[in-house]
């Protein structure tokens, strides 16, 4: 039986290319771009290289790139490394509750530490609320954080909008975009969104793994997370990857190049799936045409989403419950429920991503694997649901 | 906004007599070479003047491109029209119609007739313009000082020019209109900004960079080679060359002489700078020297300094503050690579305490003194490597290590 991969929102396979890349640099390029001589030199140039590729795959300056081992470092250098350095103007953030755990558990610690947290009220497409956002602000609001796309349901934030409403309201106030599941699917438009701070993971655009950046604004400061030597302009000490870097500028590149085009598809297959869906008694969509493209959510209430997972494995088709980050945990999302989800629908979650490989056929396949599976254990569904 | 043409003005060169049409010719073959990023603009030649047709490029990038132009002392995005009454009317609400007024704006229409068979004079077309405006958008007021809209109209025989903005640009003369010098440039701050002022004063220049190998790196030899490059983007294409001059360098450690090793280089410095010019016909030398910045940049120092060569010594920033100097160079881009941390042979050697108040007797003596420094000198002057440095030279790519290029582009 062949696979078939929807856990593209997890994780992407890297591109051949990418891989072909990386091993290459390994290989032949392993000094340490901080040594003196001729191949540590090298090894720098490199990275100087890869940092202007991806600085230009966002429209911003290389000097404003920050290498780093993923989107989880890169949002707590984020939001630790702002809350630290801009103390003195204050000890109040602003996000919403619907943010990536990275992000999350970030704001709960500084609240173990003395900052006060905002977390703003999402509608029930999962968008938050602009005039919730609008009041929150304050004179002593150092930073908002809010995610382009959301990880679990594909909502889009209105960052253009956000970011007017943040600048207006207090203009030293900044704003942290997490853009993990936006770029390579939706333009990104940092200028027109005002971000000081975005960050993203190289694996979710078929790049490597353990590889990631945070855009770092000309002007603004972040107190450095990883203490020790000077690299990345003292933002994150440790030896730099190479290989990884590179590798990761070539996967930004293409999944630049090839945004508007694979927007395209994955909106064509993602359609199917909607379509599809809606016509599968028990099945509940919490995502919609008005979604990221590459992300189909929807809950079976009633029943575990683990019997779920495991009886579309059977049939060959690899989705996956809530975000993988939380998906061993059997608590409801909290994400579904800031959404205003009862516990039956937040705890039923089933995530179906999309990526760069799949065709309008997967679609029928899956919808077929689908209709299956919930034939076999609707009747279960229905009993639990009673117990409820 | 829509505007169909940009409208060039410039400065003083234009009074020149004798020498307008090279100067307008070095103009012309300037903004061409800036705005070939932008194939749809089209340059016309016309009564003197020039201007760049849109066919839809963008008037900011088009006017940012520009702004590396020497001589350009202003530019205006224009619309167009016939020099006729109706048509200027016509055009001017249409154009005034395309700003959003959503409350009350003050606003004044100059007019200025160049036609003089033109039926109405500036005064009458003030007027003549400004009631069917006010008619057309009642939010806008009159006011004639400072108001916050003032349409401009130029009445010309060939066509009419409606525009707001006038846009500044660098001025100074076209480039390399006022002969040729040899400019020192290090890796800092100043000399890159040095040798830009010196080509906005129409000056052609090359640049001489030394470098003492292995006490400098490879980095700080293409860090030069970087900030020729920025600068080579206000000149089409640079000289540069690269000296040795580790062997002279050295040849001053270690004779007692440590206070005086400052004076001593940089004399040694313009003495081969100076026979580079003999061989390319230039006739100055330009440094980024400011007042009493360093030891070697008091009034004493220059004197004594200075006094190693003949030609003359341009020093365009001499009395310049450093943060007007960082300004400038954050402006013309060279900053940002200036700053970065590699050594270069002017900080190399330095003496705790470096005289500031240097004896021509005695550096003349000590020279005196030294043995084969002509020799060496003469070495250092056969050593020079000379580049042809473009805006769009690959210098980060490593091609002038002898192992090739690091860097493959099929990994990116």
């Amino acid at each position: 039986m062949t696979l078939i991969y929807w856990d593209h929102a997890a994780t992407t396979p890297p591109l051949e290319q990418v891989v072909d890349t990386m091993s290459e640099i390994m290989k032949m390029h392993y000094a340490n771009p901080s040594a003196l001589h001729r191949s540590g030199e090298a090894a720098g140039k490199l990275l100087k290289r890869a940092r202007e590729v991806c600085a230009a795959a966002l429209q911003v300056q290389p000097g404003e790139i920050v290498l780093t081992s993923g989107a989880t470092e890169s949002n707590n250098m984020a939001i630790k490394g702002a809350a630290m350095k801009y103390r003195s103007r204050g000890q109040h953030i602003i996000t919403t509750g619907t943010e990536h755990p990275s992000v999350y558990e970030c704001c709960k610690q500084l609240e173990s530490l003395g900052w006060e947290v905002t977390y703003l009220p999402v509608d029930a497409e999962g968008i938050v609320d602009l005039a919730a956002l609008a009041a929150a602000i304050r004179k002593d609001t150092v930073l908002v954080s809010i995610m382009h796309v959301n990880n679990e349901m594909g909502a889009i934030s209105p960052l253009a909008d956000i970011g007017r409403i943040v600048k207006e309201r207090n203009p030293r106030t900044l704003l942290h975009v997490d853009g993990v599941q936006g770029f390579g699917k939706l333009p990104v438009e940092l200028s027109a969104w005002q971000a000081d701070l975005y960050s993203l993971s190289a694996h979710k655009f078929n790049g490597p793994r353990g590889m990631g950046l945070l855009y770092v604004k000309q002007g603004v400061q972040l107190f450095p997370i990883l203490s020790g030597g000077s690299q990345e302009s003292g933002h994150r000490a440790g030896t730099e990857n190479v290989a990884g870097a590179v590798a990761m500028s070539k996967a930004m590149r293409l999944a630049q190049e090839g945004q508007p085009e694979l927007h395209a598809r994955l909106t064509e297959i993602r359609d199917i799936l909607l379509r599809e869906i809606r016509q599968i008694p028990g099945l509940e969509l919490n995502s919609s045409e008005r979604s990221a493209p590459h992300i189909v959510h929807f809950s079976c209430p009633g029943l575990k989403p683990e019997v779920m997972v495991h009886a579309l494995e059977e049939l060959g088709m690899l989705v996956s419950t809530k975000s993988a980050c939380s998906s061993k945990l059997s608590e409801p999302s909290r994400v579904l429920l800031a959404m205003g989800k009862d516990a039956a629908h937040a705890s039923s979650g089933i995530r179906i991503s999309l990526g760069k490989e799949h065709q309008p056929e997967d679609a029928a396949s899956l919808a077929q694997a689908l209709r299956v599976v919930c034939g076999k254990l609707r009747p279960i569904m229905e009993r639990e649901g009673q117990r409820e | 906004m829509t505007y169909d043409m940009l409208l060039l003005r410039f400065g003083e060169f234009t009074l020149k007599g004798k020498n307008r049409s090279r100067f307008e010719r070095s103009v012309h073959n300037h903004i061409k070479s800036v705005l070939r990023p932008f194939p749809k603009a089209n340059i016309i030649k016309e009564y003197g003047r020039l201007y760049v047709e849109l066919n839809g490029e963008s008037p900011e990038a088009l006017a940012g491109a520009l702004k590396k132009v020497f001589g350009l002392v202003s530019i205006s995005p224009v619309r167009v029209c016939p020099s006729e009454l109706d048509s200027i009317i016509k055009t001017a609400v249409e154009f005034v119609g395309q700003k959003v007024l959503t409350k009350e704006t003050t606003f004044k229409v100059t007019a200025r007739r160049v036609w003089k068979p033109f039926p109405h004079s500036s005064q009458e077309m003030n007027h003549l313009v400004g009631s069917p405006l006010l008619r057309a958008y009642p939010q806008l007021k009159v006011q004639v000082k400072n108001p916050e809209i003032e349409l401009r109209i130029e009445i010309r025989q060939e066509r009419t020019y409606l525009f707001y903005e006038v846009i500044p640009g660098v001025g100074g003369f076209p480039l390399g209109t006022n002969g040729k010098a040899m400019l020192l440039l290090s890796g800092g701050i100043d000399s890159p900004v040095a040798g830009w002022e010196a080509m906005r004063r129409g000056l052609e220049i090359q640049c001489v960079h030394f470098y003492s190998y292995p006490y400098t790196s490879q980095l700080a030899k293409e860090k030069v080679m970087e900030l020729t490059r920025i600068l080579s983007g206000y000149a089409g294409r640079l000289k540069l060359h690269l000296v040795p001059f580790t062997d002279v360098q050295t040849s001053f450690v270690g004779i007692g002489q440590d206070n005086l090793i400052i004076t001593l280089m940089r004399r040694a410095m313009l003495r081969i700078a100076t026979t580079l010019a003999e061989k390319e016909g230039a006739l100055a030398i330009v440094t980024g020297d400011s007042l009493g910045q360093v030891a070697s940049q008091t009034l004493a120092s220059m004197n004594v300094i200075g006094r190693a060569t003949d030609l003359p010594i341009l020093r365009p920033l001499v009395t310049s503050d450093k943060n007007e100097i960082i300004r400038t160079a954050i402006d013309i881009g060279t900053y940002e690579t200036s700053i970065l941390p590699y050594e270069d042979c002017c900080t190399l050697f330095v003496p705790k305490s470096p005289t500031t108040n240097p004896n021509l007797h005695v550096v003349e003596r000590v020279e005196a003194s030294l043995e084969h420094m002509a020799a060496r000198i003469e070495a250092a002057v056969a050593g020079t490597e000379t580049l042809i440095i473009k805006p769009d030279t690959n210098i980060s790519a490593g091609s002038s290590n002898d192992d090739g290029a690091v860097v493959n582009e099929d990994w990116f």
